[in-house]
């Protein structure tokens, strides 16, 4: 991405969240902050870019959407009213861009993540809206054509605009259950980044974001959590076979672990430990602190992840939570234990790859080719991505040689 | 001010939460009535009501002859049916929405929620 671009992508943000509140209608704001971008790519290159160029973005938009209006009906009585009571206060160029959300776009981000909005219509509104990716980009983060992203979000911005869907952070009381919410969104958002090496923007954005959040709410530790659990996710990523393959965390390379990452994500978990309000996203950051602790794959403090697991498995008791803590249980109990406690939760899961593939798993340790080949064939036909596709049907073969009597590879 | 229709819907031969002794009914009663008083005192209360059955709808429609134009029964034949409204005024849809909750723990239905897109007399020129 050139410097434009991400001047663009950041500006963006923060322009429309400004406008939006300044005007109080996404559609306005996001049409006068593209004249504005139209302006800049005019005037840049013969000009110079500006000092503060979000600033100047904000400040161009700003002008844009005054004349909009005051074409329009009424148009009159609303700019001389905003002139008089909000742009004023206004610094004439601009919010300063230097941290990565301001307070407008802290309260667009509970706008797009209200629940009110379906959450794959949060996480498109999210991306453009707040990471300032072009309808384009959100389309492929998606994997959907422009033109279905398109509708897409005119539909979602008409039902805020409909509905009075408000522009402010929610008091205390709806604070936590709406900052879930966010949080769910912006982990969704890191995880599409995290499945394909070609959206790895998608993580910069995530964390970015996020980052943001924690600055503007202190005193909200799952955001912390959240924080935490992407940074240690992303300082693991060199060794997790760059899309190509798939490399179990028990054969990855450690050393291509990235330190720094995983010494500030372990500093945010020590902090949530200390504050004692634990949270689903910071158990979950608990538990991938403990695995970045271990020198060795053997080294793993198995005891310490389960009793993670069962305190996560207490505050969000879904099916998945279940399939991770058995994988873990299997470390500290054997594959026997694992196998029964999949089994619990086999017919909820039964179209998961991964319940498969942990099954399979168990079975071969077990001892039980004929069953872990009908279990990684079943992983493999339910899996999406290539790399998995070709690890399962690898593994599964892998079975079927211990079945001829040869030595197994995996064993 | 917006206002909101909050459409409390009847689930047929789904009696949860009905009240079904005198008891129940006058608590039911004195539910309805305090989540009302709130309204009205918040200024939220624009209209509401409780309709007869779906056995109770006719439909007037559009056709060619006499007969075609009015039907007995609902517009749409389906196990849920709005049972009652109510219009209320809120600054945004969170407001809206919080009302919802209230009506939702006094009577025990799910509420859909729609906000007007215009509402009083269609006037010229408008």
């Amino acid at each position: 991405m050139d410097d434009i671009e991400r001047t663009f992508r950041e500006a963006h943000g923060q322009a429309v969240a400004t406008l939006t509140r300044l005007f109080g209608d996404i559609t306005l704001a996001e049409d006068a902050v593209q004249d504005a971008f139209v302006s800049a790519l005019r005037r840049w290159p013969r000009d110079g870019v500006p000092d503060n160029p979000a600033g100047w973005i904000v400040a161009t938009a700003r002008n844009r959407a005054v004349d909009v209006v005051r074409r329009g009906r009424r148009g009159r009585e609303l700019t001389e009213q905003l002139a008089t009571d909000r742009l004023r206060v206004e610094s004439a160029t601009g919010p300063d861009d230097s941290g990565p959300m301001s307070d407008d776009q802290l309260r667009l981000i509970f706008t797009c993540c209200h629940p009110a909005i379906r959450v794959e219509h949060q996480v498109a509104l999210t991306l453009r809206l707040i990471a300032g990716l072009t309808p384009a980009e959100v389309a492929s983060a998606f994997l959907v054509s422009e033109a279905t992203m398109l509708k897409r979000l005119v539909r979602a911005k008409s039902k805020v605009k409909a509905a009075h869907i408000s522009y402010r952070v929610p008091d205390d009381a709806e604070l936590p259950g709406r900052l879930r919410a966010v949080l769910s969104v912006l982990y969704l958002i890191y995880n599409a980044g995290a499945d394909d090496v070609d959206r790895c923007d998608l993580r910069v954005e995530a964390i970015r974001l996020t980052r943001g959040l924690v600055t503007l709410l202190p005193g909200e530790p799952e955001a912390v959590g959240l924080l935490a659990l992407m940074l240690l996710s992303d300082a693991r990523m060199p060794s997790r076979g760059n899309g190509t393959h798939v490399v179990l965390l028990k054969d990855q390379n450690r050393s291509l672990w990235d330190r720094s990452l995983i010494s500030t994500g372990q500093a945010l978990v020590l902090a949530c430990m200390r504050r004692r309000r634990l949270g689903p996203f910071q158990l979950q950051a608990a538990i991938q602190a403990l695995h970045c602790a271990a020198p060795r794959y053997e080294d793993t403090d198995w005891s310490a992840i389960v009793r993670f697991y069962d305190r996560l498995l207490a505050v969000m008791p879904t099916a998945v939570v279940a399939l991770n803590r058995a994988v873990a249980v299997a470390e500290t109990d054997g594959p026997e234990a694992a196998l029964a406690l999949l089994d619990g939760v086999a017919g909820e899961l039964d179209g998961y790859p991964l319940l498969h593939a942990s099954r399979g798993s168990m079975l071969e340790r077990l001892g039980r080719p004929h069953e872990a080949v009908q279990a990684y064939d079943r992983a493999a036909a339910l899996a999406r991505t290539d790399a998995d596709i070709s690890f399962l049907t690898h593994r599964s073969s892998h079975v079927t040689v211990d079945l001829d009597g040869s030595t197994g590879a995996l064993s | 001010m917006n206002q909101y229709l909050l459409a409390v819907y009847d689930v047929e031969g789904q009696a949860a939460g009905v009240p079904s002794t005198a008891e129940e009914m006058q608590a039911f009663m004195g539910r309805v009535i305090a989540l009302e008083e709130e309204m009205d005192r918040a200024g939220a209360f624009a209209f509401g009501g409780a309709l007869h059955g779906p056995d109770a709808a006719t439909v007037v429609s559009g056709g060619t002859g006499l007969d075609k134009v009015t039907t007995d029964g609902p517009f749409v034949e389906a196990k849920e049916h709005i049972g009652g409204f109510y219009i209320i005024n809120a600054e945004d849809l969170d407001e809206a929405l919080s009302w919802a909750n209230k009506v939702v723990e006094a009577i025990n239905h799910p509420i859909e929620v729609r906000p007007f897109r215009a509402t009083g007399r269609v006037e010229a020129g408008d």
